[in-house]
């Protein structure tokens, strides 16, 4: 395996369709109009020199090394600026055009650090390989007059800049900056951040972070593309200069969120030097963000637990053990339990983390082995309405769309989602789309980050009170109903009319007017008919949504709520359109495909089904059980009765990211064998009786499909640390429970996968490895997999509109609990924080904060920063306060990543009526100044510190001899 | 300690002027130079308020200030003399006339007399070829500079 080169072509391709034919060093190359001498000249396979250019940005031309000649021409045009034309006939080398590039390349390096080392970087830069090309190793220049190069010894240079270590993964050294403006232009153009520039002019032009500050205060959000871009040292990842450059690559899918990044692992040896993002991955065409591209140290930590360990009670030690033990004695745990208190006793859950292989595997464990439909996953808590509303209104439980369609879409609906900072590589794809032209409307609680940004602006935001979310979209298709401004054409050929009607009758009522709703919603109604104008005529709507949507009791109707916007305005079936999830975890969506929910088996087939069951009972030799098993509540319900005892927990960690942690803690402590399945000792793992360790997605084969449906390809790059991938350790699990497995390779689960659910019928390795990724429904109708669906029909045949009556939650705010709380996320961390807290990212996020609007903190006594103590009817917590007009007053708002303060101690166990997502989003709380952590903090921190510990040898052995 | 710190005075000022010049066409340059008619230099504390309201990054206000050496970054003195040192007026003895001032004023280029009267700052052209060698002082062309009108400027800023 050598490193991946992948080719530069120096400028962006154009989109043009006509074709343009030249002659590139007499050899004729056909190529769009539009396109560049430069990217013409490397299709035709001739690289000519270049530093600023990169086809990742725009053409520049400052750099003047890439000059050409061109025939009839006067001069010395830069190919990266100067468009190809019929019959143009380019020479890229010449005797003149040597010593042109070789006086350009000296004046560089008169200014230049010269060799490799501590000053002077790898050697190994863009920049050093040209001049090496050049045979360049000094200048006639001579290094002396001015410079911005580091002073010797006891000398001084005043126009020398000290480097810029403030970032904990990369570094700035202005010594080698050759001002190209590549970084400038990535941050802007790619990351649409904004954060850098360059200040001065002539000789004292400098890249700066916005006021010449250090990286980490600066507005740097550290997605990476600026090291990326750079062609020299002067941005250069730590890891590289501690390291040295890597020797290897891997393309594999990064394993943080629903975006599904293609990046290269660069390793030397078992070691990764840096993840770098792949061009030609189609969810991110090269771009990354701070998790994806450095958050990747918690593979090493050294928290991580590589060795099985057991325990009879959760209060005595950890006791560590061969995978051999651990296997059976779980597998003997899950008997007998079965034995004793009945098949239904015991269940499996799966992880979002984890690729489709294993997931498919431990819903397979459950349903052959277990003998029941006891499997549920953490889409339960996140985007199972999305499932139930979608499927009920279109036919398919995914969003309609690819990423690339947002490059399309006039008018973009964010709803109850901060992709600037879940789903941050997306963002910047829409916020290129907005400085294009397109308009945002953007309805969330909390004034977030693409509502206002530099060069992107919000037409619209619905600063709705949390919990109103189906009134405010019904409230707007009563505008588009009663103003006539839905498109009847579609509706008529795509929906059924009846139902229509019926809708229509429903949405012109008058309750569900702007005037009405904004009475309870807080949002002006001339916003909301605004909005809904805009939506209905600006073009293609494209409405993306998150967990704000969800998260609520009435989730599953605020899916299909926007289910009808889009069918009512024809917003479905093309490119730039459509309704998309956003989705939170790597695999969500593929976590859910494969049959992770009690009800259904892989393809979202009901389990009552009889065709489907008989393909996997005929498949498996077992009778399938044709009763849905239980929800994740329901089974810690029957654990707190007594009928429910084990628990399979697969890369999960339930205690911290379920509601209402009391009654999860509760449900856990009821069970007699709850085995948890991760890489560290998680929240959950300290109610656990038995740890088998977990592997990184670097450390095993297989599939992810993010949140366009497109199933991306996960490649070892490093041996299991902890000896067993998890699909390894899942079948290990099997085959000690006495089922007949033998899987020798993920490809070979996905090959059943394949030939057991129709949606997957055509996706085989071999396919993903040729076409980088294919999003589903991949078959013989769609070989190479659906971009867009619902193209000339709803997959349900017709789109069906459904009533969506607004029943505000039981959850209410009164006299004892007057704030509604909301959570969301932030840039730098993720999910629950078990990865990104064991990495550096914990300098921009080192704990979860109270966002508080003014009014109500002064009303409370609160000032900037004080510790507060937040209780709801469930539970209290504390953490610290963080004044802010972000949030409108009576609305607070948290981040759940950090386990010492158990947002979800504060949750209801309110849930979507139809899916039981529970309502993370709105819950009534009280805030108030305090002085220290609460009851239950203190608790649970002196029992986690007992929970955790992990018996030295000497110890083991008495608690051997103990248990003997 | 009762007092604002001045960082939020500038702010508060800056935002006026921003407020009245922000619906201009290509409102950056007219509000950076409003800014340094207030204040006689373009304050730091005042650019992320222009940022702000311009929905710009502070970096890409950072950028243009910088650029253009006309913006002083620092306080300067109560009168700002402009020294014109491009071709035309160097080709009229622009040189021994920079020499001349520089000792009436006690000062180099870019620096601001120790009494905080005068600030000596070099311009490429004024525009004023025809009347060369050349200077601005406080916005008022000079023309046809000698030694006679050094020492005068020298005597109006010291007044």
């Amino acid at each position: 395996m050598s490193l991946i080169h992948e080719t530069d072509y120096g400028t962006p391709a154009p989109a043009a369709e006509r074709k343009v034919t030249l002659t590139i060093d007499g050899a004729s190359v056909t190529v769009p109009e539009g396109t560049s001498v430069m990217r013409a000249a490397m299709e035709a396979g001739v690289e000519i020199p270049k530093l600023c250019a990169t086809d990742m940005l725009d053409a520049f031309g400052s750099c003047r090394v890439c000059l050409v000649e061109i025939e009839g021409r006067g001069g010395t045009p830069a190919s990266c600026t100067t468009p190809v034309a019929d019959g143009m006939a380019v020479r890229t080398t010449s005797e003149r055009l040597e010593r042109l590039r070789r006086g350009v390349m000296e004046l560089y390096l008169s200014d230049h650090p010269a060799g490799r080392g501590e000053q002077a970087g790898t050697g190994q830069s863009e920049f050093d390989r040209l001049a090496g090309e050049m045979g360049l190793s000094g200048s006639r220049y001579g290094t002396d007059g001015r410079n911005h190069v580091a002073p010797g010894e006891g000398s001084l240079n005043v126009d020398y800049l000290a480097r810029d270590a403030s970032n904990p993964y990369f570094e700035y050294d202005p010594a080698q900056c050759i001002v190209c403006s590549r970084c400038v232009r990535a941050c802007e153009e790619v990351q649409g951040t904004f954060a850098l520039t360059i200040a001065g002019r002539g000789f004292e032009s400098r890249m700066v972070a916005s006021m010449n500050e250090d990286f980490i205060e600066s507005e740097c959000v550290s997605c990476g593309a600026c090291v990326q871009a750079c062609p020299t040292d002067a941005l250069r990842e730590k890891s590289v200069l501690e390291m040295g450059m890597p020797e290897r690559s891997v393309v594999t899918t990064c394993a943080y969120c629903g975006v599904g990044c293609s990046f290269k692992a660069e390793m030397r040896g078992e070691d990764v030097v840096r993840m770098v993002p792949y061009k030609d991955g189609k969810a991110n065409h090269g771009h990354s963000c701070v998790k994806g591209r450095f958050a990747f140290g918690y593979a090493t930590h050294r928290d991580r637990i590589v060795k099985p360990m057991i325990r009879e009670r959760v209060t005595d030690p950890w006791r560590e053990v061969t995978w051999e033990e651990a296997l059976a004695h779980t597998a003997a745990e899950f008997r007998r339990i079965q034995h004793r208190y009945g098949r239904g006793a015991v269940g499996g859950i799966t992880s979002s983390r984890c690729t489709n292989e294993e997931t498919y595997l431990v819903q397979k464990l459950v349903r052959q082995g277990f003998g029941n439909n006891n499997v549920d996953t953490c889409a339960r808590v996140c985007h199972s309405p999305t499932g139930y509303g979608l499927g009920q209104a279109f036919g398919t439980s995914a969003g309609t769309q690819d990423f690339d369609s947002v490059d399309h879409a006039d008018v973009i609906v964010i709803i109850g989602a901060n992709p600037a900072a879940a789903h941050p590589v997306f963002a910047s794809r829409m916020k290129r789309r907005l400085r294009q032209g397109a308009k945002l409307i953007v309805v969330d609680p909390r004034r977030t980050e693409l509502v206002r940004a530099p060069h992107v602006e919000a037409a619209y935001h619905l600063p709705l009170k949390p919990g109103t979310n189906v009134a405010v979209i019904t409230a707007m298709a009563h505008v588009i109903v009663t103003e006539g401004l839905f498109d009847e054409a579609f509706i008529r050929e795509r929906c059924d009319w009846d139902e229509f009607q019926d809708y229509a009758a429903f949405a012109a009522e008058a309750r569900n007017s702007p005037e009405e709703v904004e009475k309870f919603s807080g949002v002006p109604a001339q916003a909301i008919r605004g909005a809904a104008r805009l939506y209905a005529t600006g073009g293609n709507g494209a409405i993306y949504y998150g967990l704000g949507v969800t998260e609520h009791s009435q989730g599953s109707t605020a899916v299909m709520a926007i289910a009808n916007l889009a069918m009512l305005t024809g917003n479905i079936g093309r490119p730039g359109v459509g309704v998309n999830p956003l989705r939170g975890q790597n695999n969500v969506q593929g976590s859910c495909d494969m049959g992770s929910f009690p009800h259904e088996l892989p393809g979202y087939r009901h389990i009552s089904g009889e065709a489907t069951r008989a393909i996997y009972e005929s498949l498996w030799g077992v009778k399938l059980d044709e009763e849905p098993g239980l929800r994740i509540p329901n089974m810690l319900d029957a654990a707190v009765e007594g009928s429910f005892k084990g628990l399979y927990v697969q890369g999960e960690d339930i205690l911290q990211s379920d509601p209402d942690t009391r009654h999860v803690s509760a449900g856990l402590a009821a069970m007699e064998c709850v085995v948890v399945h991760d890489l560290f000792l998680n929240e959950t793992a300290r109610f656990a009786h038995v740890f088998l360790p977990g592997s990184t997605f670097l450390e095993k084969d297989g599939t992810f499909t993010n949140a366009e449906r497109r199933i991306n390809r996960v490649r070892k790059v490093m041996e299991p640390r902890a000896r067993y991938a998890d699909w390894e350790a899942t079948q290990e699990l099997a085959r000690a429970l006495g089922l007949d497995w033998s899987y020798g390779h993920p490809g070979e689960i996905m090959d059943e996968i394949a030939a057991t659910t129709p949606t997957f019928a055509g996706v085989t390795y071999d396919l993903l490895d040729r076409e980088g990724s294919v999003q589903w429904p991949c078959n013989d109708k769609a070989p190479l997999g659906t971009p867009v669906m619902h193209v000339d029909g709803f997959v349900r045949g017709r789109g069906r509109f459904i009533r969506t009556d607004y029943i505000a939650t039981d959850e209410k705010t009164g006299p004892r609990f007057p704030l509604l709380l909301t959570t969301g996320r932030i840039l730098s961390q993720y999910n629950v924080g078990a990865q990104t807290r064991r990495t550096e990212n914990v300098v921009w996020h080192d704990e979860d904060v109270l966002e508080i609007h003014p009014h109500d903190a002064e009303q409370r006594g609160i000032r900037q920063g004080d510790l507060v103590r937040l209780t709801s009817r469930a539970g209290e917590t504390t953490l610290r306060a963080e004044i802010t007009d972000k949030v409108a007053p009576g609305v607070v708002y948290t981040t759940f990543h950090h386990p010492d303060t158990q947002a979800n101690v504060v949750t209801t166990d309110y849930s979507d009526w139809a899916t039981n997502c529970p309502e993370y989003k709105v819950t009534a709380v009280q805030v108030a100044p305090t002085n220290g952590p609460s009851e239950w903090q203190r608790d649970y921190e002196a029992f986690s510190r007992r929970s955790r510990r992990i018996a030295r040898p000497a110890e083991a052995a008495r608690a051997t001899e103990a248990a003997e | 300690m009762g007092m604002q710190p001045q960082g939020t005075e500038t702010a508060a000022r800056a935002a006026q002027i921003v407020e009245a010049l922000r619906g201009v066409e290509g409102p950056l340059l007219p509000i950076l130079h409003g800014l340094q008619e207030e204040f006689g230099h373009v304050p730091a504390e005042a650019l992320p308020v222009v940022a702000e309201a311009l929905n710009l990054s502070r970096a890409e206000v950072h950028g243009v200030v910088t650029f253009y050496h006309d913006f002083r970054r620092e306080p300067g003195g109560r009168h700002v003399l402009k020294l014109c040192r491009a071709e035309a007026c160097q080709s009229m003895g622009a040189e021994a006339i920079a020499r001349q001032v520089q000792e009436a004023l006690g000062i180099g280029f870019h620096e601001t007399a120790a009494d905080g009267s005068v600030t000596l700052e070099p311009v490429y052209c004024l525009g004023l070829c025809a009347c060369a060698p050349s200077a601005m002082l406080d916005g008022e062309p000079i023309g046809r500079l000698d030694a006679a009108t050094v020492a005068e400027i020298a005597a109006e800023v010291r007044r």
